[in-house]
């Protein structure tokens, strides 16, 4: 294997096929992929939840994880938060000229770690070479199926007195991928949350019908989240700030970059709605599940502030929370 | 005042309740966007009584910038070779022509960078030895040191294609002008903490001294703003004027002396446009003459502007504490954080994005 992916492992060729044979199929290997088809064909669903998302997200090794762990559970969490169990993954890789075959080699090993971990097959896939300075060194797609297991997820049945869950601490991916691209806060602890949900989706949805909607909280953080629950519904959601688990060392990187926690993104926690007679519950079985350590209820749903996610903060006081507006930035003092 | 001790809801209630129990009218200009920002992120409007009325000042240092500063720097984006590295509160502020903007130009192919410091910029020009990389150093006298060190450092090391575009500014003038003008209905002041740090108890003296204002160096917790608003209105009641340092965990009497040599080793007074403001004299820092290498309105043959274009933009008469945002015929109908009319709206700490953002709700 060359050390760099040169457009030529992009042509469909030879290289492409060397590529294909010793860079992904030792790592994806099932038979539905080592038939080499233009597609998979698969058998056995009734209902599918069907979902697909891109990633480019630099740097692609980030404290917590890479690019191929998030491409894998960004899919693979989106089917968990519409009540499916994934399946099947296909991935696409657009790949810029020069990229070290080394670093292909790391998200490669992580996509199938990942994968495996959440028992999800990569079943089809593609790769492109584009020229040097086309790209911005590797871009990821991947699409997702798998079965729809619980068909109850709907936001119209979130009602009034309903509690809300967080499955743990807020704002972790967002501000480990800022200070990893800005070389700042390197004495800080400050790692990605990315992970997969399956496990954590799963002790929730077996709650059954009490679960009125999941999702995980990615850009724009848990309060473009919850703005989206309510959108179009007559409730609002009442939030306690204090009940809000952040770390804190991601509260003294957002005071340090003037950047609010809630807004940022999270890779790997669910925002959930459940009926308030199972909230107490549902957190406690999230406390026994790696990952729901630090699950808790931080806020409730109320018809006395309409259409509005309402936050009130550790002194007593009231805020509104919208959703984000353009990206973070960091501030000047 | 120890903040730790003091951020507990209980003391907070009891500090409401004995404001609650003052009837007089009282006005309270918070200088700095920052506390701007804590005082609508911690919803401390929403438990003060209403006779008490918080107004935001000229403190947001992008809110201040002249339209035309933004016009210069968008026109430098525009020169080969140049790279422009900023604060990124800067990046979504429009020009005089509203579509442009540095984000705007960063997707036209400007190479626009946003950095967290100047020295981060530094380290930029060392990397890109055939660009002239520019910084654009805005703030007040809280930034101003770090810009300083940079230009020392560039100095140093001999990095030659690094300049400044210095648009820092000074907190005292502005103050005073602000103090002087027609209608001035100020109460007491919330100084901000992060300038005293720099400029020390003795910066804001002439406040007391001079007019008489009761005043509040404060910092920048729910704790701190809400003992400095209780503290500043025992002030007002009473008639006892005093500055008084409740951010004393920060702020020492005579500040940072190192920050101060270095803005005085690099830096002169200016006279400076203040964006809805006007020209006031001696409120800006430019880089002294013998650092003209450095200085990027000399590389480049900047023109700067004595009078301020403001539109229809209202954002002057906010950062006066003569309007509240939401007083602003534009404010949330054309007047968005998505499409801004003025620096107000755009700046993450100008008092209109923290009132369209928080506060919407009145």
């Amino acid at each position: 294997m060359d050390d760099i992916i040169t457009l030529a492992h992009g042509s469909g060729g030879k290289k492409t096929s060397q590529l294909i044979e010793e860079m992904f199929l030792p790592y994806f290997d099932n038979e539905e992929l080592s038939k080499l088809n233009d597609g998979a064909i698969l058998n056995g669903f009734d209902k599918i939840v069907f979902s697909t998302d891109s990633f480019v997200v630099r740097p692609f090794f980030f404290p917590g994880g890479d690019i191929g762990k998030l491409s894998v559970c960004g899919t693979v969490n989106d089917i968990c938060m519409c009540g499916g169990e994934p399946k099947y993954l296909s991935i696409s890789l657009i790949i810029e000229e020069g990229f070290k075959t080394e670093n292909l080699k790391r998200i490669i090993e992580s996509i199938s770690k990942t994968a495996d971990e959440c028992n999800v097959k990569i079943v089809t896939g593609d790769t492109k070479v584009v020229e040097r300075g086309k790209g911005d060194g590797i871009y990821i797609n991947t699409t997702g199926i798998g079965y729809l297991k619980y068909d109850f997820l709907d936001k119209n049945r979130i009602e009034d007195g309903d509690m809300v869950i967080v499955s743990g601490n807020v704002g972790d991916h967002g501000v480990a991928v800022m200070a990893a691209r800005e070389e700042v806060f390197e004495s800080m602890n400050l790692v990605s949350d990315c992970m997969p949900l399956h496990e954590l989706s799963k002790v929730i949805l077996e709650y059954g019908n009490n679960i009125k909607i999941l999702r995980d909280p990615t850009r724009g953080g848990i309060a473009t989240t919850l703005n989206e629950f309510i959108e179009g519904t007559e409730i609002g959601i009442e939030l306690f700030e204090e009940s809000i688990p952040i770390s804190e060392e991601v509260n003294k990187a957002c005071e340090i970059l003037g950047i609010d926690p809630l807004y940022s993104a999270n890779e790997g926690k669910i925002v959930a709605v459940v009926s308030k007679n199972v909230a107490n519950k549902v957190v406690n079985t999230l406390k026994k599940i790696k990952g729901g350590e630090k699950a808790a209820i931080i806020g409730k749903v109320t018809s006395k502030v309409k259409q509005r996610v309402v936050l009130k903060t550790s002194i007593g006081g009231t805020r509104i929370l919208t959703k984000l507006s353009g990206s973070q930035l960091p501030r000047i003092c | 005042m120890l903040w730790e001790e003091f951020n507990k809801s209980d003391a907070v209630e009891n500090i409401i309740r004995i404001l609650k129990e003052y009837k007089k009218r009282i006005t309270i200009m918070e200088v700095c966007g920052t506390h701007t920002m804590a005082i609508a992120k911690f919803g401390i409007k929403s438990i003060l009584p209403k006779n008490i009325r918080l107004i935001s000042g000229p403190g947001c240092p992008v809110c201040v910038t002249p339209v035309e500063i933004i016009d210069e720097i968008i026109k430098l984006s525009k020169i080969k070779d140049v790279i422009i590295t900023t604060y990124g509160d800067m990046i979504k502020v429009p020009g005089s022509n509203s579509d442009e903007s540095l984000e705007r130009r960063k997707a036209e192919g400007a190479d626009i960078r946003v950095v967290y410091s100047p020295m981060d910029a530094l380290e930029i020009a060392k990397k890109n030895s055939d660009k002239e990389i520019v910084f654009i150093g805005i703030g007040f006298e809280t930034t101003a040191p770090n810009s300083a060190v940079a230009v020392e450092t560039a100095i140093n090391e001999e990095i030659k294609n690094f300049s400044l575009f210095s648009i820092h500014k000074r907190v005292e003038p502005v103050l005073r002008h602000i103090i002087n003008m027609d209608n001035f209905e100020v109460n007491g002041f919330l100084c901000p903490g992060n300038v005293a740090v720099i400029i020390g108890e003795e910066g804001f003296e002439f406040l007391v001294k001079e007019y008489k204002i009761p005043s509040v160096i404060c910092g920048f917790e729910a704790g701190d703003i809400i003992y400095s608003i209780y503290r500043l209105s025992e002030m007002i009641k009473n008639n006892t004027p005093f500055l008084e340092n409740e951010y004393i965990r920060a702020v020492k009497k005579k500040g940072n002396e190192k920050a101060k040599a270095a803005i005085d080793n690099y830096f002169e007074f200016c006279d400076d446009l203040w964006r809805g403001i006007g020209f006031i004299k001696n409120s800006g820092y430019k880089l002294k003459n013998e650092y003209s290498d450095f200085d990027a309105t000399k590389k480049f043959s900047i023109e700067l502007k004595t009078c301020d274009y403001t539109g229809l933009c209202r954002c002057g008469d906010v950062i006066k504490g003569k309007i509240e945002p939401f007083e602003c015929e534009f404010f949330s109908r054309i007047c968005t954080p998505e499409n801004p009319l003025g620096p107000c709206m755009v700046s993450s700490e100008g008092a209109c994005a923290s009132e369209y953002k928080y506060s919407r709700m009145r």
